[in-house]
């Protein structure tokens, strides 16, 4: 990147690890930095949708939507994270190809499982075989997106049908004495008041969602854990101008205060909504 | 306009062309971790023995090829689901992987092995060995029913001998000599062990088509010796 970088053996001390901080390979590791960062800005609203989409569900009055949405909370909440990462992320891939493979080849004779393989026709290839890396980078990252949503989402829907339920009777009741119909009941008075109700379980689940991005390494996305690890190992001078030993630990070390430093942030931030969120609010005892 | 149009429908049609040919660009999986194999440059790309190897093959073959790097020990679950189609990971041919993929011909002879250890005076049957998951050299050392520490990357199980965690490291010889060359705590035992049936690259058992072409492509390269100047270059091991 500098000029002076020409020729690193050469060089030593701080001018050396100006060098070594900023090759090309280094730069991978701080965008994937900011991939952890898109992960966690996406993941968190898609979460809270899919929390919010299974929690209404789960109190509907329609039998087998509330079927569907306890079903939901039950079965992701009481399966492994690391099982259902990595089964969702392949069965949600051949299910998407599966079903472009039924539309656009119809005509289709041979099976599409032989053996060990899944094939589809070529046009039904998800990303499409001749398409350039970064698509396939950005759908294996969309994919991951969503199984982290669904996954987290499932948590967030129970915080969420707890925050439901919290909100007092009384409310409610008022509510629909003033004549107000279900609808208008949950989006005008239960919505709103939810939300302090939910906020601390909602907190802790996006603590731990920071917490688990390093499973996107899991995913095949090449993440800060990635990248952290193999400049971390031990390069011998044949293979790079910047031999070094084995500097891992130096490397997760980075990690271990990125991470800390910004959960503390979000705690900071956490706290601070929270106390605008019980401004004002109604709250069990502030009824009588 | 009449000639944007006619680009366009130019450009529509070679796309239409380009989907209906069975591969237009070969995604090639690797690890990216196994120097001189296969490891990832300065400049975060893919390079090595390999990289080398594999770009030649394919522009003998005519393919457009592009690198893409995988976790080993899921390397061959992503190839048949069809992530890539193909795998140049040092990978050596086995009887037991063959059932689940293919190999084309070998492209490098098979491959001692070496024990990596902090002094050379280590006896591998008696100590603790490490070495990589899902390698011929993990099923050897489970095989003589010797005490064996896996590890899901290389680096690691050198690590683990530095540590003391392992007093040996069996591994390809040609992984393993760069390494003891510049560390002087290490050494290699004046022992190997000749496992496996050379490096193939491994492709989908129903990819009958590109398994031709790329058996074609090494073939030639053999015959023309620039594989065995690829071989020399990296110091692979023996030449054919």
């Amino acid at each position: 990147m500098f000029s002076y970088c020409a020729d690193p053996s050469t060089l030593e001390g701080l001018k050396w690890m100006s060098c070594y901080l900023t090759t090309a390979k280094h730069m991978s590791l701080y965008w994937s930095f900011l991939t952890v960062l898109t992960l966690l800005a996406i993941t968190a609203p898609a979460a809270l949708l899919f929390g919010f989409g299974g929690a209404s569900a789960a109190r509907s009055r329609i039998a087998p939507l509330r079927w569907f949405g306890k079903a939901y909370i039950a079965i992701v909440r009481g399966v492994p994270d690391i099982a259902f990462f990595l089964f969702f992320v392949i069965a949600l891939d051949q299910a998407f190809e599966w079903v472009r493979h039924q539309v656009k080849c119809p005509d289709w004779d041979e099976p599409i499982r032989q053996g060990n393989d899944f094939i589809v026709c070529q046009a039904a290839k998800l990303p499409l075989g001749n398409a350039p890396q970064w698509i396939h980078e950005v759908y294996g990252f969309s994919l991951a997106v969503l199984t982290f949503a669904i996954v987290f989402g499932a948590f967030a829907a129970n915080v969420l049908y707890g925050a439901m339920r919290a909100v007092p009777r009384g409310q409610i009741e008022t509510a629909e004495a003033y004549g107000m119909t279900s609808r208008q009941t949950f989006w005008r008075i239960l919505v709103p008041q939810m939300w302090v109700y939910a906020l601390p379980g909602l907190s802790n689940l996006w603590m731990v969602l920071i917490k688990a991005t390093p499973l996107l390494f899991l995913l095949g996305v090449e993440d800060i854990v990635y990248w952290a690890r193999e400049l971390g190992g031990t390069k011998t001078a044949r293979f790079t101008d910047y031999p070094h030993g084995d500097w891992r630990l130096w490397y997760f070390l980075a990690l271990l205060v990125f991470y800390l430093a910004f959960t503390k942030v979000s705690e900071v931030f956490l706290d601070r909504l929270m106390r605008r969120l019980s401004h004002g609010q109604a709250t069990m005892g502030a009824g009588s | 306009m009449k000639k944007l149009i006619l680009a366009t429908t130019a450009l529509a049609l070679s796309a239409g062309i380009a989907l209906a040919d069975g591969h237009s660009v070969v995604r090639l999986g690797t690890e990216g971790a196994y120097a001189p194999w296969n490891f990832i440059n300065d400049a975060g790309e893919v390079d090595g023995f390999e990289r080398e190897l594999g770009d030649e093959l394919c522009s003998r073959a005519e393919l457009t090829c592009e690198w893409v790097t995988n976790e080993w020990d899921s390397i061959i679950p992503n190839l048949v689901s069809g992530n890539y189609d193909a795998i140049m990971a040092g990978m050596s041919i086995t009887a037991e992987r063959d059932e689940v993929i293919d190999f084309t011909q070998n492209y490098s002879q098979p491959d001692p092995s070496s024990y990596l250890a902090k002094s050379a005076d280590v006896d591998p049957a008696t100590g603790v060995v490490a070495a990589q998951t899902n390698t011929i050299q993990a099923s050897f050392i489970a095989e003589k029913g010797w005490t064996l520490l896996e590890f899901a990357t290389p680096e690691e199980t050198i690590a683990a001998v530095r540590d003391g965690e392992a007093d040996a490291v069996l591994a390809d010889t040609s992984y393993l000599t760069p390494i003891a060359d510049e560390d002087a705590e290490l050494t290699l035992l004046d022992k190997n062990e000749l496992i496996g049936g050379g490096v193939g690259m491994g492709l989908r058992e129903s990819d009958t088509e590109l398994k031709a072409k790329f058996d074609a492509a090494i073939q030639s390269m053999k015959d023309d010796g620039s594989l065995n100047a690829l071989i020399e270059k990296w110091e692979i091991g023996e030449t054919f």
